[in-house]
């Protein structure tokens, strides 16, 4: 069965958007520097002349763009947020990816026919959910969690009368995104309120005489022998401590890969696949987009034999967390 | 000050559930959530056992509200979630855009319970539109932003229609996942957990290595691992605040109740156990922190 998969890109940056199309992406996915972005970090993002770069890029290329509008508005912040969305058609965004119920409610008024997708941060897990979308705000897609399993992935999809789109590749969200405070409770600052995870500004790396130790705002996330090798202190992937044992409590620091899936994810009726890391260099972009473009590619051609060859199994584990990769909760055992 | 118990957030065995129930409602508690929230494997209580304890609450002049699940991720948690949504007696706390789905669609008021995300003034409204009578915060969320949100003048004509609830004891619900992290901690995969968290009442303590109490591990969910209190906080939430919820505690939950009744107007404050208690999302800092 040959169905039409778009394989969705990150750029946090103009050279990664650049790095991505260059590489194959059918879709490119972006953010303001604002907070009205779930990747909102230093460093990262367009400013306005950049965006007008990225769009003439897209454009002479014939790709899409799509503009995420993904944490929730601040209860005095609502214009901030308004504003991005005016901003976001005024450029000619092919779609806005937006989580906020308020958000969506003036994206659908103002602008009926712009194509919305539903976030991840908007946390849809069931059909019930998503007919709420598709009802209110006309959501065309809906992009779910990293926490259902293959089989509820195809039941959703069978249910749905909307595209869906999951996540292929990338760091590995445990949490029903868009619910989880975990970042805050440690921070004050989670993906929801300020548009970042684990926020760079609290994290610090201690030489002690025992090995490296990782904090997030003075608490320990992890301590690392010689020959570890130190991972950013996610706080969800840290090692602690139940009753007398330690361990990674919540999840070891993996990269999901569902590369091994595509032939399923095809046929069930997918309609893209999302690369995670708005966060990473325009090299990683460029690396991770030409493997999947490749395997989408031969997957389409011939779904029954694909299999991803070593040479890019390599290739992506060399590129992912800690080196090491999952299949996450698409497969029902990582749970 | 009306005061609410939540639903009971851990896996304890029917009789358990029934007596804590049955004290309850000799106490002087206002509204009782009742029901499972947190994982659909958890059925020591049939549904029918809930609505057996909603009636017996209700006659002893409590409001009862239907608390449903958080994470629905089957068709046969939707059909469970109908089941709870289709009776007529008791309201409907919703956990899920789901829930509000399907009671929105029947016409019916409801809850929204704090796992929704409302962070500002026109998602209460479109909420309140759709039958909106009691909203719970995201526990994540301060006074300030509380009063931003409830001040904001395009709830000025709404104000009356709906109750305004706040987490203000207990371990908060921070995360839900896919994974159960009591089995994994037993080492079990999900699908052979045999029900472990039955064994911790209260959760499992997760420590950081330097022993910092960081989380409470319970099935799919992840707590807080301290206890948010805002026992001292009761003051500052009078003509913001209509109701005051306390989690459900495996011990003492009822003299809780009394100790937070006694201190509504901030006559009897209790210093908090910095070790065991936090109160500052509430003062718009961490919530690990105390102040």
């Amino acid at each position: 069965m040959v169905i039409d998969m778009e394989l969705l890109c990150p750029a946090g940056s103009l050279s990664s958007l650049k790095a991505a199309v260059d590489a194959g992406a059918d879709a490119v996915y972006i953010g303001f520097k604002d907070d009205t972005n779930a990747r909102h970090f230093a460093g990262l993002n367009f400013n306005d002349r950049q965006l007008q770069q990225g769009v003439e890029y897209i454009r002479q290329h014939q790709r899409r763009l799509h503009v995420a509008i993904n944490t929730f508005a601040h209860p005095d912040g609502i214009l901030r947020w308004q504003a991005a969305v005016d901003k976001a058609v005024a450029i000619g965004a092919d779609v806005l990816i937006i989580a906020d119920l308020a958000v969506l409610d003036y994206c659908h008024k103002r602008y009926p026919d712009v194509e919305i997708h539903a976030s991840v941060q908007a946390s849809i897990t069931n059909a019930a959910a998503i007919q709420f979308y598709v009802d209110n705000f006309n959501v065309k897609r809906v992009v779910l969690p990293r926490v259902l399993s293959i089989h509820q992935v195809r039941q959703l999809v069978k249910q749905s009368p909307v595209e869906i789109e999951v996540f292929a590749f990338g760091s590995l969200c445990i949490m029903a995104e868009g619910r989880c405070y975990l970042s805050s409770y440690l921070t004050g600052e989670s993906p929801n309120t300020a548009g970042a995870c684990s926020p760079a500004k609290f994290v610090e790396y201690k030489e002690t005489s025992s090995g490296l130790e990782t904090h997030l705002n003075g608490i320990l996330i992890d301590k690392f022998a010689d020959d570890e090798k130190a991972g950013y202190p996610t706080l969800c992937k840290g090692r602690f401590d139940v009753d007398s044992e330690r361990f990674h409590v919540l999840e070891e620091p993996t990269s999901l890969n569902s590369m091994s899936m595509l032939p399923e994810l095809m046929a069930m009726g997918i309609s893209a696949l999302k690369i995670e890391g708005r966060q990473r260099s325009p090299n990683y972009v460029s690396q991770v987009t030409k493997q999947w473009r490749e395997a989408i590619d031969n997957c389409r051609a011939a779904p029954d034999s694909f299999k991803p060859s070593p040479a890019t199994e390599q290739c992506l584990s060399h590129l992912s967390e800690g080196s090491q990769t999952t299949l996450g909760a698409y497969h029902k055992k990582w749970k | 000050m009306k005061y609410a118990l939540g639903p009971i957030q851990y896996y304890w065995p029917k009789q358990r559930v029934e007596d804590f129930y049955k004290r309850v409602a000799l106490s002087k508690v206002d509204i009782v959530y009742l029901g499972e929230t947190v994982c659909a494997k958890r059925r020591e209580l049939k549904t029918q056992d809930w609505f057996d304890i909603a009636r017996m609450l209700q006659d002893a002049g409590k409001e009862v509200c239907i608390s449903t699940m958080t994470l629905l991720e089957t068709p046969s948690d939707l059909t469970m979630l109908k089941r709870y949504c289709d009776q007529q007696e008791f309201m409907v706390e919703a956990n899920d855009l789901a829930a509000v789905q399907v009671l929105s669609e029947q016409g019916a008021n409801f809850c929204i319970g704090p796992a929704v995300n409302c962070y500002n003034p026109q998602t209460l409204a479109l909420f309140i539109d759709k039958g909106l009578k009691r909203w719970t915060m995201p526990v994540e969320l301060s006074r300030d932003w509380l009063v931003k949100i409830v001040t904001d003048p395009i709830l000025e004509n709404k104000r009356q229609d709906f109750e305004v609830e706040i987490f203000a004891y207990g371990n908060m619900p921070l995360a839900y996942s896919a994974r159960c992290f009591t089995a994994r901690s037993e080492n079990r995969s999900k699908d052979d957990c045999k029900l472990c968290c039955i064994d911790y009442p209260q959760g499992r303590i997760v420590n950081s290595q330097d022993d910092n109490q960081l989380f409470v591990i319970n099935g799919v969910q992840t707590q807080s691992g301290l206890k948010y209190n805002l026992i001292n906080e009761l003051k500052s939430m009078q003509g913001i605040v209509d109701v005051v919820r306390l989690s459900p505690q495996s011990e003492s939950t009822l003299e809780l109740l009394d100790q937070y009744q006694a201190n509504e107007f901030g006559d009897h404050p209790i210093a908090l156990d910095r070790a065991q208690e936090c109160n500052g999302y509430w003062h718009k800092i961490e919530g690990m922190r105390a102040v």
